[in-house]
């Protein structure tokens, strides 16, 4: 077996008397894709914010590429290859759409503050050079439009795709998507999943959390299902479908869309 | 170079305003009120980078020209340095200063922010009213010429091409800053500062660091004002001097460079062309604030660009 790329433990998050993730534990393996499903109010969202250090944990500990990185800060965990994208979107509306993209690659620039007040030659250089690869990443996540787009005049769909391209700025070892597809029409969830199953092919860790079951159960290697901040249970979508647990817990509150 | 966009037109643009204004200004008066326009725009270009670009108020900025105006005074004339090396040693204590502070503080956000870094405005104000050995108390204290080969940098006229170099430069660093990795991380921060944080920003750091170089801007400022002057008051270390100069940022439009420039030479001006206004000099600035606050929210210039490019299409 491969060595996972990520160890949740007994990972448990409490505000006031709820406990909104409550004693997960997990392994993924790295370059596969694995969902988070489960009824709204599951907790999936405060497991991303725990994941990237958004949240810290009440209890319990994470394990990343074999260092435990328990309690560290979101830069710090970007800074070892997580990067994320939010349910409810973290655009920067102050800004244009590829300058949004250039902020995810702030890990790989020169960021100096000298050189940045006196423009150095290499950070000019190095700009020119962002600039590029950050119209390439819009390119690649189907934005190509908008190019000279300012983000606040971008529609919902096209924003999902924007924080995934600035995710992918920092050239990610681990992806968290947090409901990429929420909102989204066929035609753009299917582009979507089309771009998860590239990325997982040029060996990205998808970590997704999402609705849709035609999508999670389309892409995912593995499925953990989280329900009341508890795992209920985890698996391939075959495994998961079957489970008569899942079906009681959806049954029980939210249907999913389109199983 | 291509003039067409803000920063190398906007430069050129300011230059070629720098360069030909004395041509209308009359009398050492004007020259006066020319450079205290650009004193002003020194501090608000700063300011707005915090503000305005990293979103980060500040109630406290008229502490640091104060410290810059005292710290080059006090070391000059009660100690008799070399006004450079007071300059120097003023402007690396206030960043240091700046830098201590404003750990604790940048954790603060909105209100809290704001009363904190009032807070430490007031401190500075009060310290240099009742040092009065040092600083001559509320009755002020005369500084020396600056010196610089032995020779003393003295007159309007002189002091405007100083200013005028200073904010040139001034303009040109915050603008550099705005379109480097480091202000793009300021503007993030601004934008969304989860969003900046997990794209691996360093929010304390960013912020800290623009604070201090905001800090540095106003003090610079300040030890101009002391010995172009030649004398200071505590009247500028003050409280309203900070709401003046955040009101100058907020009025030429946040997150605008030029806008900041704007402001700060609008809002110097207007009580002087308003003479029987001087009186009234806060309410002036009050009302200019609501004002700006309800019908221009996003300040002069930035509503200015907004129009005429709706114009256009
Ligand atoms: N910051 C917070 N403060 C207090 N309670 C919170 C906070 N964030 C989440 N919760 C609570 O934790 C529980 C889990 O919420 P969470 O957002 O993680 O669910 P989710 O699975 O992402 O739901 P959805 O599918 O609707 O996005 C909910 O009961 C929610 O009200
Ligand atoms: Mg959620």
């Amino acid at each position: 077996m491969i060595a996972p790329q990520l160890c949740v433990t007994a990972l448990s998050k409490a505000f006031g008397g709820v406990m909104a993730v409550d004693q997960v534990s997990f392994d993924l393996e790295p370059g596969k894709v694995n969902s988070i499903i489960g009824p709204n109010g599951a907790g999936k969202t405060t497991l991303l914010n725990l994941l990237t250090g958004v949240y810290a944990p009440s209890a319990g500990n994470v394990v990343f590429d074999g260092a435990d990185v328990t309690g560290l800060a979101p830069h710090q965990l970007a800074a070892r290859g997580m990067g994320r994208t939010f349910q409810n979107l973290q655009v920067f509306f102050n800004m244009s759409a590829l300058e949004n993209v250039m902020v995810g690659r702030h890990l790989r620039e020169r960021a100096g503050w000298l050189a940045a007040m006196l423009r150095s030659p290499r950070l000019a250089a190095g700009e020119r050079e962002s600039r590029e690869e950050a119209a390439g990443l819009m390119q690649f996540v189907g934005l190509g439009e908008y190019l000279g787009a300012e983000a606040d005049a971008m529609p919902y769909g096209a924003l999902k795709r924007l924080e995934i391209a600035r995710a992918l700025g920092g050239r990610p070892k681990l992806l968290l998507l947090d409901e990429p597809a929420a909102g989204l029409n066929q035609t753009e969830t299917q582009a979507i999943n089309a771009l998860i199953v590239r990325l997982a092919q040029s060996g990205v860790t998808v970590v997704l959390v999402e609705h849709n079951m035609r999508l999670v159960m389309g892409v995912s290697d593995h499925i953990v299902v989280l329900d009341y901040g508890r795992k209920l249970c985890e698996g391939s979508a075959e495994q998961v479908r079957n489970d008569p647990r899942v079906i009681e817990a959806y049954l029980g509150s939210a249907e999913p869309e389109a199983c | 170079m291509n003039l067409r966009t803000p920063r190398t037109g906007g430069l050129a643009l300011l230059a070629a305003v720098i360069l030909f204004l004395p041509l209308a200004l009359v009398n050492n008066y004007w020259y006066e009120v020319a450079i205290l326009v650009g004193i002003n725009a020194i501090v608000c270009v700063g300011l707005n980078l915090l503000i305005g670009y990293a979103g980060q108020i500040s109630l406290g900025h008229a502490g640091f020209f104060g410290l810059g105006a005292y710290g080059s005074a006090v070391l000059t004339a009660r100690y008799g340095w070399p006004p450079a090396a007071a300059l120097a040693a003023t402007t690396a204590g206030v960043a240091l200063l700046a830098l201590l502070v404003g750990r604790p503080i940048l954790k603060l956000k909105g209100h809290y922010l704001a009363m904190a870094t009032l807070g430490l405005g007031v401190i500075i104000s009060i310290v240099v009213v009742t040092e009065d050995r040092l600083t001559g108390g509320p009755d002020g204290m005369s500084v020396p010429a600056f010196t610089l080969f032995g020779l003393a940098l003295a007159g309007e006229r002189l002091w405007y091409w100083i200013v005028g170099g200073v904010l040139l430069a001034a303009v040109w660093i915050a603008l550099n800053l705005i379109e480097s990795p480091a202000g793009r991380a300021l503007r993030a921060l601004h934008g969304s500062e989860v969003g900046a944080q997990v794209s691996g920003i360093d929010a304390t750091r960013a912020k800290l660091g623009i604070f201090v170089i905001s800090a540095v801007f106003a003090s610079l400022a300040g030890s101009m004002t002391a010995h172009y002057a030649g004398f200071i008051t505590p009247g500028k270390v003050g409280f309203f001097h900070s709401i003046e100069l955040v009101t100058m940022v907020v009025f030429g439009g946040m997150a605008s460079t030029f806008g900041a420039v704007i402001g700060a030479a609008t809002l110097t001006l207007l009580p002087q062309l308003l003479t029987v206004l001087k009186e009234y000099e806060m309410v002036v600035f009050g009302a200019v604030l609501i004002a700006t606050m309800v019908f221009l929210p996003r300040g002069f210039l930035p509503s200015l660009v907004f129009i005429l490019k709706k114009k256009q299409k």
